[in-house]
């Protein structure tokens, strides 16, 4: 017990977190911003651009992540972390579109109309003032899905041998044999995905609190 | 590209269509294990569901640490300790067994927090009309609250529906025969990776679009029927 919890171990787990939230943070971040774009082209009532945003969510989101994954590392021939940026963007990209889509929905008419009324053009409304109250919405649905991609993570050590958490772990793993010893580390495990994610769901628990009494 | 030896050639083409045995026994093998999951998943979702709606603080408490500890890890390090961690307990189970079961609860959480919400959009004042009718609380629930419920739940439930079937694929990674897995076993002895992976992805596309429009098509009939209060819901 008190061996697998060496400094030497506990540095090897915590690397593969660093790997797993760098990989998930620039994710995200990319994700946020193609993912408004489509949205916003998606919530269009006509045209080219909302239709190649519809086509492009829904190819996407019906299809598992893992395919993607699949996708680009076999079919592209990448094999870096920075592949793995890649194919959790493409993924990630389409729900978050799905969430501006519905958050923008939330928004009323009138507050288009109000805005118009003002003089504002089509992007200064939608920057200064109908996305700024569909992200109040959107919270709950946004911080999930980053906690979805922060859990999917995972699949990148067996699939291309990324060595993020899972797969620091799992390296950890081949060097004990006897039953204790694997379930430590099992729980060690569950325990850092558990702790990271808690503390996002509960952050964003707050924060929609907070602004739904304002 | 369609040419020649390009990725998607002719030839490779008809390599798969020769082969279309194996695809349609991984497509089965996926909706086999699909359906299985979803109605362990259904199970376990409505029952800690209409617990977590409960008096009791403690059977609250009980649901609340299932529903945030299954949501908060991943479901492949779930099916890791299946299958990995239980050999060494003595317990060795089948990989259908492992998908069924690690999938199946690991909705439920999901399924459980979907009903929670539906449950708490019905106001109070309905349960204790039924309380004053002699309706005990299943009763209740049963005929009272979950009826009126269901349009609430019905979409968010059915893209969870999407999302458990998207998620059986991890069962390729320790070897189940589902779709992935045999479009990546096919292709990795001739390389004919382009049309093995186009066909997986259009099987999964099959049977998660038509879900994803029905959700979309009742989130709107939802909507319509009552505003505010659902809409609010729904989203």
């Amino acid at each position: 017990m008190a061996e697998i919890l060496s400094r030497n171990n506990m540095l090897f787990v915590l690397d593969g977190l660093r790997v797993t939230l760098y990989i998930s943070a620039l994710s995200i971040a990319l994700s946020l911003v193609f993912g408004t774009a489509l949205g916003v082209m998606r919530s269009l009532t006509r045209g080219i651009p909302q239709k190649i945003a519809a086509v492009y969510i829904e190819v996407v989101r019906n299809i598992p992540n893992l395919l993607w994954i699949y996708v680009i590392f076999i079919v592209f021939r990448l094999k870096s972390i920075q592949a793995g940026v890649v194919s959790f963007t493409i993924f990630t990209s389409a729900a978050m579109g799905e969430i501006v889509r519905g958050g923008l929905n939330s928004v009323g008419k009138g507050q288009w109309e109000a805005a118009r009324s003002q003089g504002f053009s089509f992007l200064q409304i939608l920057l200064y003032v109908v996305l700024p109250q569909a992200l109040r919405n959107m919270v709950p649905a946004l911080v999930s899905q980053f906690v979805t991609v922060i859990k999917d993570t995972s699949l990148l050590w067996s699939v291309v041998a990324i060595q993020e958490l899972t797969g620091k772990v799992t390296i950890l793993m081949g060097r004990y044999y006897r039953v204790d010893q694997v379930f430590v580390l099992y729980a060690i495990l569950a325990l850092i995905y558990f702790v990271v994610n808690f503390a996002i769901s509960q952050l964003s628990r707050m924060l929609h609190k907070r602004w739904a009494y304002q | 590209m369609f040419s020649g030896n390009g990725p998607f050639a002719w030839f490779k083409w008809e390599a798969l269509f020769t082969d279309w045995r194996l695809f349609a026994s991984g497509f089965g093998y996926t909706i086999l294990l699909s359906v299985c999951a979803l109605l362990l998943a259904l199970f376990i979702g409505i029952i800690v569901g209409i617990c977590s709606t409960s008096q009791s603080k403690i059977l609250r408490g009980i649901m609340r640490v299932y529903v945030e500890f299954f949501q908060n890890t991943p479901l492949l390090v779930q099916i890791f300790v299946l299958y990995n961690g239980l050999p060494f307990l003595g317990v060795v189970l089948s990989v259908t067994t492992i998908g069924v079961v690690g999938v199946g609860v690991y909705h439920g959480a999901y399924i459980a927090e979907v009903v929670r919400s539906g449950i708490g959009s019905i106001s109070k004042g309905q349960l204790e009309a039924a309380y004053s009718q002699g309706f005990t609380y299943w009763q209740a629930m049963a005929y009272i609250i979950i009826p009126q419920a269901r349009r609430v739940i019905m979409p968010p439930l059915t893209m969870q529906a999407v999302n458990l079937i998207k998620n059986t694929s991890m069962i390729a990674i320790i070897s189940g025969a589902d779709i992935i897995f045999t479009a990546k076993s096919w292709s990795s002895t001739n390389m004919y990776y382009g049309p093995a992976f186009v066909l997986a992805g259009l099987l999964y596309f099959i049977l998660c679009f038509p879900l994803t429009r029905a959700a979309k098509k009742m989130e709107l009939k939802a909507q319509e029927h009552a505003p505010g209060m659902i809409r609010e819901h729904a989203a």
